[in-house]
């Protein structure tokens, strides 16, 4: 197939398609809506059903029901509409459900604005939700990345019965860029014999639960899904390292803002100066060790976290480096972009004080 | 050779689809490419841009800060976006609307009469592509066979009977530039 | 020796949790036993509530999901559109479907689901400890109205039945109450009316069944029974807002 212009949204709904996703609920807002509005039009197409909800809490909530019932899901919404949907991603991931959640985030907090930004990133990776438990969290930073990205991370729901987020931002969702819609490799994947499907034959009844009102049961529960939680960090990490070798400096980003990086980085060269990036695209689980090794190289001065917003990842990074290398911040938030030439100066600042 | 462009003009200006098919010719002739709009309420009567990037080498940010070159359809969009572009670049200005002349020395500069000639061709709505083919004429960021070939797949079935204007707008526009 | 009277195959062995006199239980049995008798057991899908029933799951013996305070009828929804073939039920109460879920009923009955909902009214919080429910009486004394709740302060009690019989696809709608005999057997010919409804696929059903709870009523199970007959059916009356052609 030949590459065609997708944009962002309705790239990351189409590829939830060809990954088998046939239901869908969500409920408007910027700027994710070509995500439902193309869904809503798809997914009829072909024997799928998508529902528009009252709310985003009802959005989750219809998600958890369609998992809990064996099916492919997926919501989608953007910052202020994750937010009231912590409630049922927290249930869900009490029930060990799969399902895909993405969220184009958007400048915060409270209404914020509709802007890219990348202030989510604690609600994402750290909890969101009451309770303790882990969601899959992967950050594209293209339009390619996202679809083959929606595509696996189905798989995941569904190998460890867990949600997968999608975390992108305003640009992701509304930028257009080439897309081909690559087979993603097929995981082995255990049969859904836990679903509510009716019994239909079967002896003993199927319960989809997240109470557990003794305590001994709930610790045991919540040690299970640490287990579980354990594995996904053992096999699902992903992450890019780029210019590496022999770096003085080396930044920590995700998503668009790795992109913007990656010009600084040349920007950076043309004056003699060499920089790397590693760029985690599971922002949970978190690559802590690519981190640590980097941060073992002699090379290595100082390591610049730039974000889209006031410095969220830039904790996990301090976390990952265990004080081996100074770790530095830099940020732009509400809605604006960091530019390549901001970035260089941040770069040149901290070299000049690290020398 | 990586293009960056900024397009900038007044909701309904057509200025998204002169990125798109910018865009999409890129795509055609085996560039990278992406197409970045602004979006939200202020598509909506307001002053809409996107940004183009064509390139030999993979796309680095999506984000347009210094552009290779700019096309301004209005005054708030010449006014807004003067200043990002790289000295040596491009700046197109729609002369029709844009009352006022660039204050950059260091950049060439191109007024175009849009509006005017689109209104000769018979549909003020044809301006985006005469700015367009003012731009690549100057930039060879893209082929105009290229860009009537995405055209021609576009305007299928009753809208064909345009094609032939869009490709006689991009030929005006280029015509501009001497 | 002849079986005279079987337990319904529609309930678990489980004892239930319920205190001493609670209707609850009549009411599980009413439901079971509609959905044996109907022949849906096998393809039923229950959804519990947050609330006194919020073990329910533990109780039905088919499948069944736990949903979020309120959520059921947006996580039963969920279900029927994955299973459309299957009996799909929420089973709520007051606090969970009159207060923090009213936008999900709503949407729910709006929408038509193919659904049926057991809404339980009780006129007070009884899991977390006899707080005013939205359908709590006026005058009515509970642990965050110890006075008695006050219109002027906290409004009327919300007639949930009447308010969803305005909407044009939440087709069969019933209120019944359990605190006698002929009105157990109503109660279970409504409930039954209910799952047929949406088993021929007409659109949303509920039913609203008075329930008592002596414990935060601070009433013996006899006294409060004879308490809702008194008190509550005058202001809820027990009656048949809709029944579609076809289930008649």
């Amino acid at each position: 197939m030949a590459k065609e212009l997708w944009k962002g949204n309705e790239a990351v709904a189409e590829a939830a398609i060809k990954a088998g996703c046939r239901f869908f609920f969500g409920y408007p807002i910027t700027p994710q809506n070509e995500i439902p509005e193309y869904m809503s039009l798809r997914l009829p197409q072909v024997g799928g059903c998508f529902l528009q909800a009252e709310s985003e809490v009802a959005a989750i909530n219809m998600v958890y029901g369609a998992a809990g019932a064996g099916a492919r899901v997926m919501t989608s919404s953007s910052s202020p509409g994750i937010s009231l949907k912590q409630e049922g991603i927290t249930y869900i991931a009490a029930a060990e459900l799969p399902c895909v959640i993405v969220n184009m985030v958007r400048g915060g907090p409270g209404l914020g604005g509709i802007q890219p930004a990348q202030s989510d990133y604690f609600q994402a990776t750290k909890g969101g939700g009451h309770g303790d438990y882990r969601i899959v969290v992967l950050a594209p930073d293209s339009i390619q990345e996202a679809a083959n990205l929606v595509q696996e991370a189905f798989d995941i729901a569904d190998q460890y019965r867990n949600p997968v987020m999608i975390l992108g931002d305003g640009m992701i969702g509304q930028m257009m860029e080439p897309v081909e819609f690559t087979e993603v490799k097929k995981r082995q994947l255990p049969e859904k014999t836990w679903a509510t499907t009716g019994l239909r034959g079967r002896k003993e009844h199927n319960v989809v639960n997240s109470l557990f009102i003794d305590p001994a049961v709930c610790e045991k529960h919540n040690q299970k899904l640490f287990a579980k939680y354990a594995e996904i960090e053992k096999n699902e990490i992903k992450v890019e390292e780029y210019n590496l070798e022999g770096a003085e400096i080396v930044f920590a980003a995700y998503g668009t803002v790795a992109r913007i990086v990656k010009n600084a980085i040349k920007a950076l060269e043309n004056e003699g100066i060499k920089a790397g990036l590693i760029r985690p695209i599971t922002l949970w689980p978190f690559p802590k060790a690519n981190f640590y090794k980097a941060a073992e190289m002699p090379n290595v001065k100082a390591f610049l976290s730039v974000e889209m917003s006031m410095g969220q990842m830039v904790e996990d990074v301090e976390i990952s480096v265990k004080g081996k290398k100074p770790v530095y911040f830099y940020g732009r938030t509400g809605g604006m972009v960091p530019t390549p030439k901001a970035i260089v100066e941040e770069a040149k600042k901290i070299l000049g004080g690290a020398k | 050779m990586t293009h960056q462009i900024i397009m900038a003009g007044f909701g309904g200006q057509g200025v998204m689809s002169m990125g798109r098919i910018l865009a999409e010719a890129g795509l055609k002739e085996g560039k990278n490419v992406s197409w970045l709009p602004s979006y939200g309420p202020e598509m909506r009567g307001g002053t809409a841009n996107c940004s183009v990037i064509i390139s030999d080498e993979p796309v680095g940010a999506p984000t347009v800060t210094e552009a290779t070159a700019a096309i301004v359809m209005n005054r708030p969009s010449l006014d807004k976006f003067e200043k990002d572009v790289l000295p040596g670049g491009h700046l197109f200005i729609n002369s029709s609307l844009i009352d006022r002349k660039a204050t950059r020395e260091d950049i060439n500069v191109y007024y175009i009469p849009a509006n005017e000639i689109a209104d000769e061709l018979g549909t003020g709505k044809i301006a985006n592509m005469v700015m367009l083919g003012a731009y690549i004429k100057v930039t060879n960021a893209a082929k105009e066979e290229t860009i009537m070939e995405y055209i021609e797949e576009i305007f299928s079935g009753k809208k064909a009977e345009l094609i032939p204007l869009n490709k006689e707008a991009l030929k005006r526009g280029a015509d501009c530039i001497k | 020796m002849a079986v005279v009277f079987e337990k319904t195959k529609g309930l678990t062995d489980k004892p239930t949790h319920y205190c001493p006199g609670c209707t609850h239980g009549i009411i599980h049995r009413l439901v079971a036993e509609s959905l044996e008798e109907l022949g849906l057991l096998d393809k039923a899908i229950g959804v519990a509530p947050v609330g006194c029933a919020v073990f329910a799951y533990d109780y039905f013996s088919c499948d069944m999901q736990e949903a979020a305070h309120g959520r059921a009828p947006a996580v039963a929804t969920g279900i029927k559109r994955v299973h459309p073939d299957s009996t799909v039920f929420s089973y709520q109460g007051d606090g969970d479907l009159a207060s923090i879920g009213t936008a999900e009923i709503v949407h729910a009955a709006m929408r038509g689901e193919k659904i049926t909902t057991i809404f339980v009214n009780n006129a007070i919080y009884g899991m977390t400890g006899g707080q005013m429910a939205p359908t709590t009486l006026v005058g009515q004394k509970a642990t965050t109205s110890p006075l008695g709740r006050d219109a002027d302060h906290a409004g009327m009690p919300i007639r949930i039945s009447e308010m969803l019989a305005t909407i044009p696809k939440a087709v069969f709608i019933e209120r019944v109450s359990v605190h006698d005999v002929p009105n157990i057997i109503k109660a279970k010919k409504a409930i039954k009316k209910a799952f047929e409804t949406q088993m021929k696929g007409l659109g949303f059903s509920l039913v609203e069944v008075l329930s008592t709870c002596p414990t935060n009523w601070g009433k013996t199970p006899i006294e409060a029974l004879k308490w809702l007959k008194e008190n509550m059916i005058p202001y809820y009356p027990v009656q048949n807002f809709r029944t579609p052609e076809e289930v008649k």
